[in-house]
């Protein structure tokens, strides 16, 4: 990272992920973001107001501003995650915004899996349906640390604070329930901005942020910094000679014989000098230098892509991660993972597939699908684990895979980047699921011999 | 064998705070494109001059300092692109070491495999030409610098965009992409289009720009030229583009926000003379991008969808 860019703008980046069912109204939320973020800039305006009219409507549908494909425009619906970006002072924001009803689970946990904070909408007058709570739980075992509820018209129960306060209570129940910790709710009508970017007057028994607010107030330090180091080897830099590039602020560090690996720290940080391991083979070594163009760094945080050279001349390549020596992840030949089945093709035991994870792939087999989880849920219902002997589009399951090659996969729970791993047809390419290793954090209806603890997962003791 | 000094190392004022927005989006890029370096057998990037390509071969260079880009860049002549740009786009790959391949659609018109549009806009010829350098020189991936904020089409498209053997996107068809795990993958002849520069927005790449002294073609900062006002557009006056008969010839301040093909890139009056000027100026104008510049996107409500399912970018 150069020094110019470390001192200029100090703006940061949030991501969010919007989930909600069909006629929440989300269309309309997001299009309120963008539209007084000032976002939308007049040529896109107009088309709005011209395709508004065309329509009969009295003013510009917002929800047409987040339009994007024909077959969208055609049917009137949205089909795949769109992503949007919006501004302010403090922060730049990506949007996420995950359609509500086909494919929904494939498209929220696509949207979750980079997602800070998830934005959940529900409609004042139903309160909490079935996909909340199956978008409720997606966060839950995506570890998205925080959920905020959009308590969407509003004005359509006259601004009622009982019926916002049921709401918010069931949720915050719910919430507990699935293991999610920080939430907020929020009374909105996106269609009359109350509470979006400007505080209404029609809720003055609300007195917490609008949504915008509340998205620039959230905390944003990423949980990844602070775990332990994990750095995934991507690329081995070993130029012939070093090279004399015109463009960069420092030059080569070593002259003649340079080997620098190249990644981004997926979590925690590292300074020159720390030992660190190499897995998944276990040699120790020393950070000798972290190398970037625009000069040498002492410390490298999570999330910045850098050059590492290491004190001793050990044989390390792409797919290698370079670790902590603090409780590193034991490569494991088998891995317990909960699973988000994102293929119209069925997973049944005994699937043979590729596994990614990190920098590396490896050929893999499903040995047990040892249950799905239940989200067609009675009201006040918590999502459970039931039997299963094969998952299908959209299903969430706990599966147990086992590798052709040890990977040193991490918890979940405490290292997203590297706790995570796709699932990958070996022969067309596709991707068909998304897995999440280590115990879950929906417990109900797993056999007890399968709740698992921290400590089965890797060896590690109890933290 | 260098006179230049080494820098001190730098630690972080604060260890636990954030990266900014320009250095996560920046370490987001540099990662894209090491992925692709590494699992691909022969990646190409396309390079135009233009400003998002080249934020896209600055990331390309800093990705794998001190080594040289490991794969050449591609640019396809409409045969009507700015004199200025064409001899910035040369400039440019000299400076950071790279290796330029250019194919030309006048080439392609000359020998008829393709045939002048009545419009005369030549942007809709680039595809046949891309295409078939993609399939002649095995390139397997080929980056973009396409941005998911310049039109509602490519709201929607991945980082790792698969397309078939006609090179054809299908929007139904893509791949779910999750964390930061890009999957590749993809049958003979299939390719992948990468676009490390998928989150970023027009006033990201101008404030990147601004603080790593990024070099531009020239026309994109303001100039004295002769133009027309046509279809709401100030169009340049060039060979390719002469005035037509009743139309009136103004020499105004202007540049260009992009830098597509001369018969249908527009420009902009402006007074901007540097970055910051720039940043200033697109950060309070009204019109998107593409809506105040480009008039092949004008052609139907859904053209750069239909461009987009054919091959083009």
């Amino acid at each position: 990272m150069s020094a110019t860019l470390a001192t200029s703008s100090r703006r940061t980046l949030l991501r969010l992920a919007t989930a909600g069912s069909v006629d929440d109204g989300k269309s309309t939320l997001v299009g309120r973001l963008l539209f007084d973020t000032n976002s939308v800039l007049s040529d896109t305006l107009d088309h709005v107001e011209q395709v508004s009219r065309r329509k009969g409507l009295d003013r510009a549908d917002l929800a047409l501003l987040t339009d994007g494909l024909r077959a969208e425009r055609e049917q009137g619906i949205t089909i795949d995650v769109a992503y949007r970006y919006f501004a302010t002072p403090v922060r730049k924001f990506i949007l996420a915004d995950c359609p509500g009803h086909v494919q929904y689970t494939r498209n929220t946990v696509t949207g979750s899996s980079t997602a800070d904070v998830i934005v959940l909408l529900v409609d004042a007058r139903n309160g909490l349906v079935e996909q909340t709570r199956r978008h409720l739980a997606v966060a839950s075992l995506l570890r998205v640390p925080h959920v905020v509820l959009v308590v969407n018209k509003i004005d359509l129960v006259d601004y009622s604070e009982d019926m916002f306060t049921r709401i918010a209570t069931d949720f915050a129940l719910l919430a507990r329930s699935l293991g999610v910790r920080d939430t907020h709710c929020i009374p909105v009508s996106a269609l009359e901005g109350d509470n979006v970017v400007t505080r209404s007057h029609r809720t003055p028994w609300y007195d917490g942020p609008t949504v915008l607010g509340y998205l620039e107030a959230v905390d944003d330090t990423p949980i990844s910094v602070g775990s332990e180091f994990r750095f995934p080897v991507q690329y081995v830099i070993r130029p012939q000679s070093a090279q004399l590039a015109p463009w960069a602020a420092s030059a080569p560090p070593v002259d003649g014989d340079y080997r620098g690996y190249a990644g981004k720290v997926e979590s925690g940080r590292v300074r020159v000098g720390d030992e660190v391991v190499v897995l998944p083979r276990g040699s120790h070594t020393l950070i000798e230098g972290i190398d970037t163009p625009g000069g040498p760094l002492e410390v490298a945080v999570a999330d910045q892509s850098v050059v590492i050279r290491l004190s001793t001349d050990l044989d390390v390549s792409r797919g290698d991660i370079v670790a902590a020596t603090d409780a590193p992840p034991a490569p494991l030949r088998e891995v317990t993972a909960t699973l988000c089945w994102l293929a119209e093709r069925e997973l049944e035991v005994g699937a043979r597939v590729l596994v990614q994870h990190g920098t590396s792939i490896t050929k893999a087999i499903v040995k047990a699908i040892e249950g799905a989880l239940d989200l067609d849920l009675a009201p006040g219902g918590t999502p459970t684990w039931v039997p299963s002997d094969r998952l299908r589009l959209n299903d969430i399951g706990r599966v147990r895979v086992a590798l052709a090659s040890p990977l040193p996969i991490d918890d979940y729970r405490e290292h997203r980047a590297t706790g995570a791993f796709i699932l990958v047809d070996a022969e067309d390419g596709r991707t068909l699921g998304a897995a999440m290793a280590g115990p879950t954090s929906i417990t109900a209806g797993l056999p007890s011999h399968l709740v698992h603890t921290k400590s089965d997962h890797n060896g590690r003791g109890p933290s | 064998m260098t006179t230049q000094t080494r820098t001190r190392p730098r630690a972080r004022p604060d260890a636990l705070r954030p990266l900014s927005e320009l250095e996560a989006l920046e370490a987001e890029s540099i990662h894209i494109i090491r992925e692709v370096a590494a699992t691909f057998a022969k990646p190409v990037m396309l390079f135009s001059g233009g400003k998002d390509s080249v934020v896209m071969l600055h990331l390309a260079a800093k990705a794998f300092w001190p080594a040289p880009i490991p794969f050449g860049v591609l640019h396809v002549d409409t045969g009507h692109n700015f004199p200025e740009v064409l001899q910035f786009r040369d400039e440019a790959v000299a400076f950071y070491g790279a290796r330029l391949q250019v194919v030309s659609v006048q080439d392609y018109i000359d020998d008829g495999r393709l045939h002048e549009r009545p419009d005369g806009q030549r942007n809709p010829l680039q595809t046949v030409p891309l295409l078939e350098a993609i399939t002649d020189g095995r390139y397997d991936a080929v980056f973009g610098g396409g941005r998911r904020d310049e039109e509602r089409a490519r709201a929607k498209e991945r980082v790792f965009s698969l397309r078939d053997e006609f090179g054809q996107w299908e929007p139904r068809n893509q791949r779910p992409e999750l964390w930061s795990l890009y999957n590749g993958r993809h049958l003979p002849g299939e390719h992948v289009r990468v676009f490390p520069l998928s989150n970023w927005t027009e006033l990201d790449v101008w404030d990147y720009i601004g603080a790593e002294k990024i070099f531009l073609p020239s026309i994109y900062y303001a100039h004295e030229r002769e133009v027309v006002r046509r279809d709401g557009m100030w169009m340049a006056i060039t060979p390719v583009t002469p005035a037509a008969g009743g139309e009136q010839v103004e020499l105004k301040s202007v540049r260009y926000r992009t830098v597509g093909d001369m018969s249908c890139t527009a420009a902009v009056l402006s007074t901007a003379i540097t970055v910051a000027e720039v940043i200033t100026e697109v950060g309070l104008s009204s019109l998107t991008e593409r809506g105040a510049t480009r008039a092949d996107d004008r052609l139907s409500e859904a053209a750069m969808e239909d461009r987009k399912r054919e091959g083009y970018f």
